[in-house]
């Protein structure tokens, strides 16, 4: 901790890469016996009706399911860390597939909708803070509060009842039957395939898909943002070096501009990390309400078949994901601010 | 008594002008909520799961009429009486969860803050990971659990948020205790001799306590939230158990292109309102609260122009 400089920066990196073992131990835990406390036996809870005792029986046996608990426990830590995320209980599929294979939309509709949230909340939360409690600012303020307040799926009914039917939009899915079909599947990205392609029709196609979900969870995580910007240009502009930019004479507009505003958004980098967890919830409504084929509509799938294995196995590769993703903003924070990497 | 007053109204006394007003009409907002979820069997027309009254069927799915000011829904529910029961729901739910959330979180941070150690690091960690973890998600695994245990009853659906915002409340209770135990007035507490078990009680308790009320009012506005997107997913409260908007609006979703617009605008509306005013108060309180967003009292010093001591014709 006495280095400093550089020379800290790689250490830094590695203890907080250490942290990420029992953060994601503590959640796999937790997962796990949550799913497993429930009553009832999760073999017969997804397959119930559907099959002989004697094979449910025979599906126990090769889940593991006949265990220990503690066995099952250490069991499933060890196919974590060997990247096996198990299968599913009802049809029977490696959780990695159902990741493959709808992944891809929830990626789309969360980088979208992300991108969306930042073309519209830095802007309006810097133009808040630097006005403030004039009427740009109370505006902004109540835009802000309520993209919060609205949840995602009424935000999404009003978007489907009043704003799709005139303009022709659809409201279903991530692209027509006949674009799924067309486009050649390459990368199990429909908009990155349909680029590809170079097909013209099925990128307008599945763009105009995009557009309204991607508004829907966009306005949310736009709301915290603003929020978020203006909050911190609030409390930069009231630190001691702007008071002093202030004092020497320089004007308010360049103050903000060239002391403020930079300061202003280096706590927000992290932050707006942070929202990659909002954003995954998000994206669960967002792809109920526009029957998106993504990874949470899978989820919910599976959780009306109460299936465990597959609500284990998404889980599980959400909260890998997520600490991986917080570790990443971590290291970008520290290498663009050195304050972080004491 | 005086001093619970003063800090009670210091939200009002201490601010001005737009805060202000913010904070009025959240706690407007919110007080009708209040009203409407207490005496919902009196305000609301029907009762929630109600088709027909006095034999006589309630029509699918009609529009709004005298009868039905908000209209019906496709199961023949009045969407009005839906819609003044779903603020109970909401109201008891967020309740609840917030009274499990302090009687767990605000004793299990004061001891773990108060005791340090190893306790604290495993509790610290526990609590961090379920922080950084996607809520939402969160919220959806244990209600898997706890409606299979206690079916989708308003218990279950309490006891899923408060497994997601506990945390928070550890989290600050905690950190609060940290710094409170190294002041003057506790050290002299412990040098008298006082037991550990007195100093957090009498010495730490309202001193940490006083965070709780802003992260409630703020937490209970995502509750209202979480609950209703448990229900819009079909997780939560089954709509013959209670109303509860966010189920009302799943159902309403078939409706949106068919021209049935008053199954989903109206408790859709509802939580936008009860959210809006719930954040506008804990806005408000965080502002005047925190010291660091607080606007600087003090007035620029304007030098009386000498013309007005002067001019005193114009005045009268």
């Amino acid at each position: 901790m006495t280095r400093s400089g550089a020379g800290s920066l790689p250490r830094y990196i590695l203890q907080r890469a250490l942290l990420v073992i029992p953060m994601i131990w503590v959640i796999l835990t937790l997962v796990f016996f949550v799913l497993r406390v429930a009553p009832g036996d999760p073999v017969s809870a997804a397959l119930g009706g559907r099959v002989s005792e004697d094979a449910l029986d025979e599906r126990r046996e090769a889940l593991g399911l006949n265990e220990p608990l503690i066995k099952q426990y250490f069991d499933y830590l060890y196919s974590v860390i060997r990247l096996d995320f198990g299968t599913t209980f009802s049809d029977n599929q490696p959780v990695l597939h159902v990741v493959r294979d709808n992944g891809g939309a929830t990626l789309t509709l969360t980088m979208a909708a992300f991108l969306l949230a930042l073309l519209i909340g830095i802007p309006l939360g810097l133009l808040a803070g630097r006005f403030r409690d004039t009427v740009p600012d109370v505006v902004i303020r109540l835009f802000g509060i309520l993209t919060y307040a609205a949840p995602i799926f009424f935000v999404g009914y009003l978007l489907q009842a009043y704003v799709a039917p005139p303009l022709g939009l659809p409201t279903s899915g991530q692209a027509t039957p006949i674009t799924v079909f067309a486009v050649e599947p390459k990368t199990h990205i429909l908009l990155i395939d349909a680029f590809l392609s170079g097909d013209t029709a099925a990128i307008e196609d599945v763009l105009t898909h995009l557009l309204l979900p991607a508004v829907t969870l966009g306005l949310l995580v736009a709301g915290v943002f603003i929020r978020l910007v203006r909050v911190n240009i609030l409390q930069t502009t009231q630190s001691d070096y702007v008071e002093a930019a202030e004092a020497r004479g320089i004007s308010r507009g360049k103050v903000s501009r060239r002391h403020a505003f930079r300061n202003a958004l280096v706590p927000v980098i992290t932050v707006i990390g942070l929202q990659f967890a909002l954003l995954l919830g998000g994206a669960v409504l967002t792809e109920s309400t526009f029957n998106w084929p993504g990874l949470g509509q899978k989820l919910v799938e599976y959780i009306n078949d109460r299936d465990y294995g597959a609500v284990q196995g998404i889980v599980t590769i959400f909260a890998v994901a997520v600490v991986l993703i917080s570790l990443l903003v971590d290291v970008i924070n520290a290498l663009i601010d050195p304050r972080v990497r004491y | 008594m005086r001093a619970v007053l003063k800090g009670m109204t210091r939200p009002f006394t201490q601010t001005a002008g737009l805060a202000r007003w913010m904070l009025v009409i959240g706690i407007v907002i919110t007080a009708v909520f209040l009203i409407l979820a207490i005496f919902a069997p009196w305000i609301a027309p029907y009762g929630f799961a109600q088709a027909s009254a006095d034999g006589v069927r309630f029509p699918k799915a009609g529009a709004p009429s005298s009868d039905h000011w908000f209209g019906t829904d496709r199961l023949f529910f009045d969407v009005l009486s839906r819609t003044i029961w779903g603020a109970r729901t909401a109201i008891e739910v967020v309740v609840l969860s917030i009274v499990f959330c302090v009687l767990i979180g605000v004793p299990l941070g004061l001891i773990s803050g108060y005791y340090g150690g190893w306790m604290d690091r495993v509790l610290l960690l526990i609590m961090d990971a379920i922080f950084a973890f996607p809520s939402f998600l969160l919220a959806i695994v244990f209600s898997f659990l706890l409606t299979d245990l206690f079916g989708g009853s308003v218990l279950a659906v309490a006891l899923s948020l408060t497994a997601i915002y506990v945390p928070q409340y550890f989290r600050v209770v905690r950190n609060t205790t940290v710094s409170a135990k190294e002041a003057a007035y506790v050290e002299a507490a412990r040098a008298m001799g006082a037991k550990d078990g007195v100093i957090m009680r009498r010495y730490l308790f309202g001193n940490v306590i006083q965070s709780v009320p802003v992260l409630g009012t703020l937490n209970a506005a995502d509750a209202i939230l979480t609950l209703a997107g448990l229900g819009f997913l079909g997780l939560g409260i089954q709509s013959t158990d209670a109303a509860e908007w966010g189920h009302d609006l799943n159902r309403a979703l078939a409706d949106a292109g068919s021209g049935v617009w008053w199954t989903g605008l109206f408790p859709g509306l509802a939580i936008v309102l009860l959210v809006t005013g719930l954040t506008l108060v804990g806005e408000g309180v965080n502002e005047t609260m925190n010291p660091t967003l607080r606007r600087r009292r003090l007035l620029p010093v304007v030098m009386p122009a000498r013309q007005e001591t002067t001019n005193t014709g114009e005045e009268r």
